[in-house]
C-alpha cells in the first residue's frame, strides 16, 4: 500500500510541476497577479508530494519489502541500518528521486523565501524551475519508477554494491546533487531574467546566492567523493579523471567562473549576457553529467547498467532545456543593455581573465570526457589531463592573488605586485624549505607546491592590507578585521582553501612512498619519515552481511608505539564481491594507508604500506572553501538582498 | 575604450581562449589516446611497436601467477582465438580473478609479454567491459555476451556495479 502511495504522490508531483511551469508563466505576460501567485503553492505543495514519495521509498527500504523491485535488487534483510536508508539513493531509481526532490526544495524555497523579488520575476523563475521538474518526473514516471512491484515477492533482496555500503553513501551523493540540481536556481533566473529582458545589479544579487550555495554543496560533494575512492578503492588515489569525476568537476569550473562573473554584475554592471550565457552552461553542464551518470554511456568506475532508454530520454531533456534556453538567448540577449565601461587592468579585467582561462579549462576536460563517445576503442586518461587541464588552471591559481588586491575600474598592477612582496618572499623561502626537506624534489612539485603556497599567502596579503596590519597600531587592525565584511573573508578562506587543497595535491603526487610486500606474523616493515608497521597476523571475522579477515598490525614511529592498525579483506556473500577495507592513520602532515591483500601459498601475506604526505589538506582545503562561500553567503548584503552601495570602496569592495 | 571596442575585444579573446583550449587538447590528444586491442588484433599486428594501449579479454584459468618478490603477478589474456602472456608489478584489484574479463593498460615487451602498468577490473558478477565482450564475441566465443544476437551483459537490471580501479 505505501509504494503505491508513493506512487501517486510522484504523479501528483508532476502535475504539480505542470502547472506550475505553465500558469504562473502566461500570468507573468498578462501582469496577472492571480495566475503569478499559483507558482508559489504549487511549488511547495510539489516539494510535499516528492517528500512523501521519498518517505514511502524509505519506508520500504528500512522494513525490507522485497516486493518493491528495487529494494530486491538492492537490499538484504540483514544489512544494517545505515545501509537500508542510504540505500533509497544508492541506485538509479533511488537517486533519481533524490534528484528531483533537491529540485524541488531549491523551487519551494524561492517559493517560501523569495519575497522581496519582483513578482514577475518570482513568478517566472518558479516555472522554468518546474519546467525543469516536470521534465526530470516525467523521466523518473516512465524510465525508471522506484515503485514497480514484482509477483511474486523474493524471500530476499540481492545486496547492494559492497562498495556502496559506506558511510560515504550517506553524504557524498546528497551533497553532489545539492550542487549539481542547485545551479537549476541560477539556470532559472537567467532564463527568466532573459524572459523578463532585464538584467540588473539587484538581479545579480539575488542569483549570486544560490550560485554561491550550490557551488559550496558541490566543492563538500565532489571531496566527500574523492576522500570515499580514497580509502574505498583500496590504493590511495584521490583523483582519476574517471568520466563521472569530470561530470562534476565541470559544472563545478563553470560554476566558478559564474560566480566571479555574477560579481562584476553585481558590483559594475558589466558581463550581464556573458553572466547569464553562464548561468545557462552551468546547470547544462550539470545535465551532462546526469546523462553521463545516469545513461552508462562511458565505461566509467561507477559503471552504472547501460540503459539506452534513459539515456536517449536524458539526452532529449538535455537537448530540450539547454537547446531553448540558448535559443531564448539568441533572441533576447543582444537587447541586454550594455553596462560599465573598465581598463584590461582592474579587478574586472582579472575577473574577465580568470573567466575565459576557467571556461577554455572546461572544455579541454569536456572534449577528454566526451571524445570516447566518438570512438569507442579509444580512452583519455590522466596524462592528457596533465598536458592541457593543468597548465590551462595554472595561471588562474596565479591571477587569483592579485585579482582581489586590484581596484575596480582601473587598476594599479605595480602597486599591487609591490604590495605582495611579502607573499613573494614567503613562497620562495617554503619552497627552498620544501626542496631541502624533499632532497631536490621534481621541479614540476616545488613550483606547484609554490602555487599553493603564493595563493595562501595571497589570501592572507589581502586580509592584512585591508586591515592595514603594522601600519596602524594592532588594536585598530584587530577592530578592522572584525567590521570586514563577511564576504571578504569567504573571498579569503575560499581562496586560501584551493591553496591548501593544491599542497595536499602536490605532496601526495611527487612525495609519497608506497611498498607492496609479503609478510609473515612478526615481519616488520619500514615505510617513510621514520615510520615503520609490524604486522601480527590475520584473523577471520563475520559481518552483518559479510565475512571478514581481519589485519592485527601495529604502527610504530622511531621504534615507539603510535596506533594499532586493522586493514580488512571482506567478502560479500550474496553480491558474491570481496571489498577492501583500509586502515588509515591520518595526521596533520600525512596519512599512513595500510591495505590487507591475499594470503600466498606458503602463509604470508601481502600487504599494501603508503605515506601519503599532505593528503589530507586537499579534503580540509575543499572543506576551507565551502566554508569561505558559506561565510560569504552569510554577508549582510546578501541576506538582506536588496540593493545597497558600498560606501568606502577600499574597505566594502570584497570579491 | 568603447563598449563596442570592448566586446568586439571579449569576443576576440574567448576566441583565443576556444582556440587555445582546441589546440591543446588535439596536440595532447596526439600522444595520450589509448587505444583497445584484443589478443586477436594483436596478432593481426594491429599495435605499433612501442605504442602504449590497453589490452582485454579473459584471464585464462590456472594462468595466475605471483613471483616471490610479492608485487609482480604474470597471467595469460585470451578472447578464446588468441591469448597473450601479461605481466604486471603493482596493486591487484579486488575484483581481478581468473576467468573474469579483465583491461590492462601497457606496452609490449620485446619478449612478446605484455608489460602492464595498470589492471582494471571492471565487473560484478554481471558486468564485462563492453570492449571484451565485443573482443569476445568478433573472436566467436560462443558462451560470449551478445553472441547469440543480445545485447552485452551490462545490460543487466543490477543499477550499480562499480569497477575497482588500479593505477599506479
Amino acid at each position: 500500500m505505501i509504494p503505491e502511495i508513493g506512487h501517486y504522490a510522484l504523479i501528483l508531483a508532476l502535475l504539480l510541476a505542470v502547472i506550475q511551469a505553465s500558469l504562473p508563466l502566461w500570468g507573468a505576460a498578462r501582469r496577472h497577479p492571480g495566475l503569478m501567485a499559483i507558482a508559489e503553492p504549487a511549488a511547495t505543495l510539489q516539494l510535499a508530494a516528492i517528500g512523501i514519495a521519498f518517505a514511502a521509498l524509505t519506508w520500504a527500504y528500512v522494513v525490507s519489502d522485497f516486493s518493491v523491485a528495487v529494494v530486491a535488487g538492492n537490499s538484504l534483510s540483514v544489512k544494517p541500518m545505515l545501509y537500508k536508508v542510504t540505500g533509497v539513493w544508492g541506485n538509479h531509481e533511488g537517486s533519481m528521486l533524490l534528484w528531483v526532490l533537491i529540485l524541488a526544495l531549491f523551487g519551494a524555497s524561492v517559493a517560501l523565501f523569495g519575497g522581496n523579488l519582483p513578482p514577475t520575476l518570482k513568478a517566472r523563475v518558479l516555472a522554468v524551475q518546474g519546467m525543469i521538474g516536470a521534465g526530470f518526473l516525467a523521466f523518473i514516471i516512465l524510465t525508471s519508477n522506484p515503485f514497480l512491484r514484482l509477483d511474486p515477492a523474493p524471500i530476499d533482496g540481492r545486496d547492494m554494491n559492497p562498495l556502496l555500503q559506506d558511510p560515504g553513501l550517506a553524504f557524498h551523493p546528497p551533497f553532489l546533487y545539492l550542487g549539481y540540481v542547485g545551479f537549476s536556481m541560477a539556470f532559472s533566473f537567467a532564463v527568466a531574467a532573459l524572459i523578463e529582458g532585464r538584467i540588473d545589479p539587484a538581479w545579480a544579487r539575488w542569483v549570486r546566492p544560490w550560485t554561491l550555495a550550490a557551488w559550496s554543496f558541490l566543492t563538500v560533494g565532489i571531496a566527500l567523493g574523492s576522500y570515499w575512492a580514497y580509502y574505498e578503492l583500496g590504493w590511495g588515489g584521490w583523483w582519476f579523471w574517471d568520466p563521472v569525476e569530470n561530470a562534476s568537476l565541470m559544472p563545478w569550473l563553470s560554476g566558478t567562473a559564474l560566480l566571479h562573473s555574477a560579481l562584476v554584475v553585481e558590483k559594475r554592471d558589466a558581463l550581464k549576457s556573458w553572466t547569464v550565457l553562464l548561468a545557462i552552461l552551468t546547470f547544462g553542464l550539470s545535465l551532462v553529467g546526469t546523462f553521463l551518470v545516469r545513461s552508462g554511456i562511458i565505461t566509467s568506475v561507477h559503471a552504472f547498467a547501460v540503459d539506452p532508454e534513459r539515456g536517449v530520454f536524458i539526452l532529449l531533456l538535455l537537448a530540450i532545456t539547454v537547446g531553448g534556453a540558448f535559443t531564448l538567448y539568441a533572441l533576447r540577449a543582444p537587447r541586454l543593455k550594455l553596462g560599465g565601461v573598465f581598463a584590461p587592468i582592474s579587478r574586472e579585467g582579472a575577473l574577465v581573465l580568470n573567466n575565459l582561462l576557467i571556461c577554455t579549462a572546461t572544455v579541454t576536460v569536456f572534449i577528454g570526457t566526451l571524445y570516447p563517445l566518438l570512438d569507442k576503442t579509444v580512452s583519455v586518461g590522466k596524462p592528457y589531463y596533465q598536458l592541457t587541464f593543468v597548465p590551462l588552471m595554472a595561471p588562474v591559481v596565479a591571477v587569483m592573488v592579485i585579482a582581489p588586491l586590484m581596484a575596480w575600474k582601473r587598476g594599479d598592477l605595480p602597486g599591487v605586485l609591490g604590495r605582495l612582496k611579502f607573499a613573494a618572499v614567503g613562497t620562495v623561502v617554503l619552497i627552498l624549505a620544501a626542496a631541502w626537506l624533499q632532497g631536490g624534489g621534481p621541479v614540476l612539485a616545488l613550483l606547484g607546491f609554490g602555487f599553493g603556497v603564493w595563493v595562501v599567502l595571497g589570501a592572507a596579503t589581502e586580509i592584512a592590507e585591508r586591515v592595514r596590519l603594522f601600519r596602524i597600531p594592532l588594536r585598530d587592525s584587530l577592530s578592522r578585521a572584525v567590521g570586514l565584511p563577511r564576504s571578504a573573508w569567504g573571498t579569503a578562506f575560499a581562496h586560501a582553501g584551493l591553496g591548501i587543497a593544491l599542497l595536499g595535491m602536490i605532496g601526495s603526487s611527487y612525495w609519497s612512498t608506497e611498498r607492496l610486500v609479503l609478510a609473515r606474523p612478526g615481519d616488520r616493515i619500514d615505510l617513510a619519515a621514520g615510520y615503520a608497521v609490524e604486522f601480527d597476523g590475520v584473523t577471520a571475522g563475520q559481518g552483518p552481511n559479510y565475512e571478514t579477515r581481519l589485519g592485527d598490525l601495529k604502527l610504530l614511529r622511531d621504534g615507539g608505539f603510535v596506533t594499532d592498525l586493522a586493514p580488512e579483506k571482506r567478502f560479500y556473500p550474496v553480491a558474491r564481491m570481496p571489498t577492501s577495507e583500509v586502515a588509515i592513520h591520518t595526521t596533520l602532515t600525512g596519512d599512513i594507508y595500510v591495505a590487507l591483500g591475499e594470503e600466498q601459498a606458503d602463509g604470508r601475506w601481502s600487504l599494501r604500506l603508503y605515506h601519503h604526505p599532505l593528503v589530507p589538506w586537499i579534503w580540509g582545503g575543499a572543506l576551507v572553501m565551502a566554508f569561505g562561500g558559506a561565510l560569504s553567503l552569510s554577508d549582510r548584503r546578501l541576506r538582506i538582498g536588496a540593493p545597497r552601495r558600498a560606501a568606502v570602496p577600499a574597505v566594502g569592495s570584497p570579491a | 575604450m568603447t563598449r563596442k571596442r570592448r566586446r568586439l575585444m571579449l569576443l576576440g579573446l574567448a576566441a583565443l581562449g576556444l582556440g587555445t583550449a582546441s589546440a591543446l587538447a588535439l596536440t595532447a590528444f596526439q600522444d595520450n589516446l589509448l587505444f583497445f586491442y584484443s589478443p586477436t588484433e594483436l596478432h593481426d599486428g594491429k599495435a605499433a611497436p612501442g605504442q602504449r594501449f590497453r589490452l582485454g579479454g579473459l584471464v585464462v584459468q590456472g594462468s595466475l601467477h605471483r613471483l616471490d618478490d610479492g608485487r609482480t603477478i604474470t597471467f595469460t589474456v585470451t578472447d578464446t582465438a588468441y591469448d597473450v602472456p601479461v605481466r604486471y608489478a603493482g596493486i591487484v584489484p579486488d575484483l581481478f580473478r581468473e576467468g573474469q574479463g579483465v583491461v590492462a593498460h601497457g606496452r609490449m615487451g620485446p619478449d612478446g609479454v605484455f608489460m602492464a602498468d595498470e589492471l582494471l577490473a571492471k565487473h560484478d558478477e554481471k558486468y564485462m567491459p563492453p570492449e571484451v565482450a565485443k573482443a569476445l564475441q568478433d573472436a566467436g566465443h560462443p558462451g560470449a555476451p551478445g553472441a547469440a544476437g543480445k545485447p552485452a551483459l551490462a545490460t543487466s537490471e543490477a543499477s550499480a556495479s562499480p569497477n575497482s580501479t588500479v593505477m599506479q
